[in-house]
This record gives C-alpha cells, sequence and structure tokens, in this order.
C-alpha cells in the first residue's frame, strides 16, 4: 500500500469525526511515514509499520472521547444537571408530599420508641412511688402498735423498692439500646445515600 | 498492566522525552524505544491529550519540502513530571509494604 492510498483510506474510516480532527490525524500519520521513509524504510514497509487501516483508525475512534475526560469532563454532565433540577421543580407536586409523609413517620416511628421507654421509666418510677409509701405505711402502723399490718406495708414497700432498682437498670439497657440503634439505622441509611451519590 | 496507570506512565515518559528539546513523533518513539515501546497509534493520542491539558503546545516546522509539527513541554508539563517522581516514592512505599506483608503472611 502508498501512502497515499493509506491516507485516503484512513480518511474514510474517520469520517464520521470533525474535518479538523480528520486532517490532524492524516497530519501525524503523513509525517510518520515520511519520518519512516528518511531514515530507509521504502513506502511500502513504512506504512506496514504503522499496522492495518482498521486498527489504526480504530484506535483514533477509541480515543475521542478520552480527551474530553481528562479535561473538561463536566461538559455533558451540567446539562445533565440542569435536566435533574428542572425535573426536581416539576415533580415537587409530587415528591414533596412524599417526602413530608416519609419525615413524619420517621418522626412517628422515633415519638412511639420513646414513648414506650418513658413509660417503662414511668413504671420504675410508680414502683419506686409504692416502695416510698409502703415504708411510710409500716413506720405509720408500727407507730399504731399494729405489727401485722407494718410488716405487710414494710414487706411490700421493699419488693416495690427491689423491683425498681432492678427494672432501673433494665429500662436504662433498654434506652442505650434505642440510642445504639437509632444512630445504627442513620448511619446506614447515611451510607445509602452516599454510596449513590458516588455511583452517579 | 493496569490501563490507567500504563496510560499515566506512558504520558509522563511523552513529557519527559520532550524535556530537554523539542521533538516529533518519530524521535519520541525512537528515544523511548530501549526503555518502553510504543506504537504511532499509541503515541498519537496521547500527545493530543497532553496537548488538550495544556502539558504540551504543538508548533509547525518546515523539514524537508514537508510540514514536521514539534512538541513543546509546558510549565505544567514539568510540573507533572516532578509530580510524578513525588507520586512515585509514594508507590515505592506501597510496594514495599505489600512485599512486606506478603513476608510477614509466609513465615507465619
Amino acid at each position: 500500500m502508498t501512502k497515499n492510498e493509506f491516507l485516503s483510506s484512513l480518511s474514510q474510516t474517520l469520517a464520521e469525526l470533525p474535518e479538523q480532527d480528520v486532517a490532524q490525524s492524516l497530519a501525524y500519520y503523513s509525517e510518520m511515514i515520511d519520518d519512516y521513509m528518511e531514515n530507509g524504510m521504502t513506502e511500502e514497509e513504512a506504512v506496514e509499520t504503522l499496522g492495518s487501516v482498521e486498527e489504526v483508525s480504530a484506535q483514533i475512534l477509541a480515543d475521542v472521547p478520552v480527551q474530553d475526560q481528562t479535561e473538561d469532563e463536566p461538559a455533558p454532565r451540567k446539562s445533565m444537571e440542569v435536566w435533574k433540577i428542572i425535573l426536581l421543580i416539576l415533580g415537587s407536586p409530587l415528591w414533596f408530599p412524599l417526602l413530608i409523609t416519609a419525615a413524619s413517620v420517621l418522626v412517628s416511628v422515633y415519638v412511639t420508641i420513646w414513648a414506650v421507654v418513658i413509660s417503662l421509666y414511668t413504671v420504675v418510677a410508680s414502683l419506686a412511688a409504692g416502695a416510698i409509701s409502703g415504708i411510710l405505711g409500716c413506720v405509720a402502723f408500727g407507730f399504731r402498735a399494729d405489727a401485722i399490718q407494718a410488716m405487710l406495708f414494710l414487706g411490700v414497700g421493699l419488693l416495690c423498692a427491689g423491683l425498681a432498682i432492678f427494672s432501673f437498670f433494665g429500662c436504662n439497657q433498654v434506652a442505650k439500646g434505642v440510642v445504639w440503634l437509632s444512630r445504627t439505622i442513620w448511619l446506614w441509611l447515611g451510607r445509602c445515600f452516599w454510596r449513590r451519590g458516588d455511583a452517579e | 498492566m493496569d490501563i490507567q496507570l500504563k496510560r499515566g506512565l506512558l504520558d509522563v515518559c511523552v513529557l519527559a522525552a520532550i524535556k530537554n528539546e523539542d521533538s516529533y513523533g518519530y524521535q519520541i518513539i525512537k528515544d523511548m524505544k530501549p526503555y518502553v515501546q510504543i506504537s504511532e497509534s499509541t503515541l498519537y493520542p496521547i500527545l493530543r491529550r497532553l496537548e488538550a491539558a495544556s502539558y504540551l503546545t504543538v508548533w509547525t516546522a518546515e523539514h524537508g519540502g514537508r510540514l514536521r509539527k514539534y512538541y513543546h513541554i509546558t510549565p505544567l508539563g514539568l510540573k507533572r513530571i516532578e509530580d510524578f517522581k513525588q507520586e512515585w516514592k509514594e508507590i515505592v512505599s506501597i510496594y514495599q509494604f505489600v512485599v512486606r506483608e506478603e513476608q510477614r503472611n509466609d513465615e507465619e
């Protein structure tokens, strides 16, 4: 194949590229062939060194988007972002109520869980109150020299006190568990969004 | 070799080939040959990429009745070479870590 044959069939395979790119590619390969010939190769050998027209054009075509990637990658992305913004605005009647709903569900779940915790603490408090009144009752009946009643109240009071102390620690554990659980869920949610952000 | 890594390395190689004096396609391939062999089709996109990234500029001179393109390194291109040398130190220390962990694994 002669140099001219090589270049003309190369320009045909590059037809889809902008004219300037084609001209640049042809100039490069033309210069290469000339330089090989200047350094002792025949025209045929020089053309052969470059490989087949198909290989050469495939490499040029494969690299066209690469050039954009190095420097100005944001160009296509920008237009996509504009579209995203438009879609966001147009879709606001749809996603805004959904967002509100999701947020309120989340809040109500939170409130419910904490209500359970608070009610558990209330049980502890009422047990403690029972313990105090039991002991007070014991003292009151003691003054009236009613030993059986006094012992009964003391027993109930001590029982309440024991249960209160016991359940107080239990409640603490439950509260800690809830805090840990909610933090884990938040972290997990956060990571989901992060990952999605990375993928885009 | 990893394609991204190799591409980055060849970019720096080409910059190094034009660092001391402006050079042209054929000469760049010839200068690199003892160290790394690249084809004309490989060099072409690299040159375009480096030009697009302002690591080099192109000027044209007449040579034996035809035109030849010369590539001139920019300050940004020189900085790229310096950055590469720094990055390479990091790569070497990563390599040392990998090898050391491997040896430790063998000993256990």
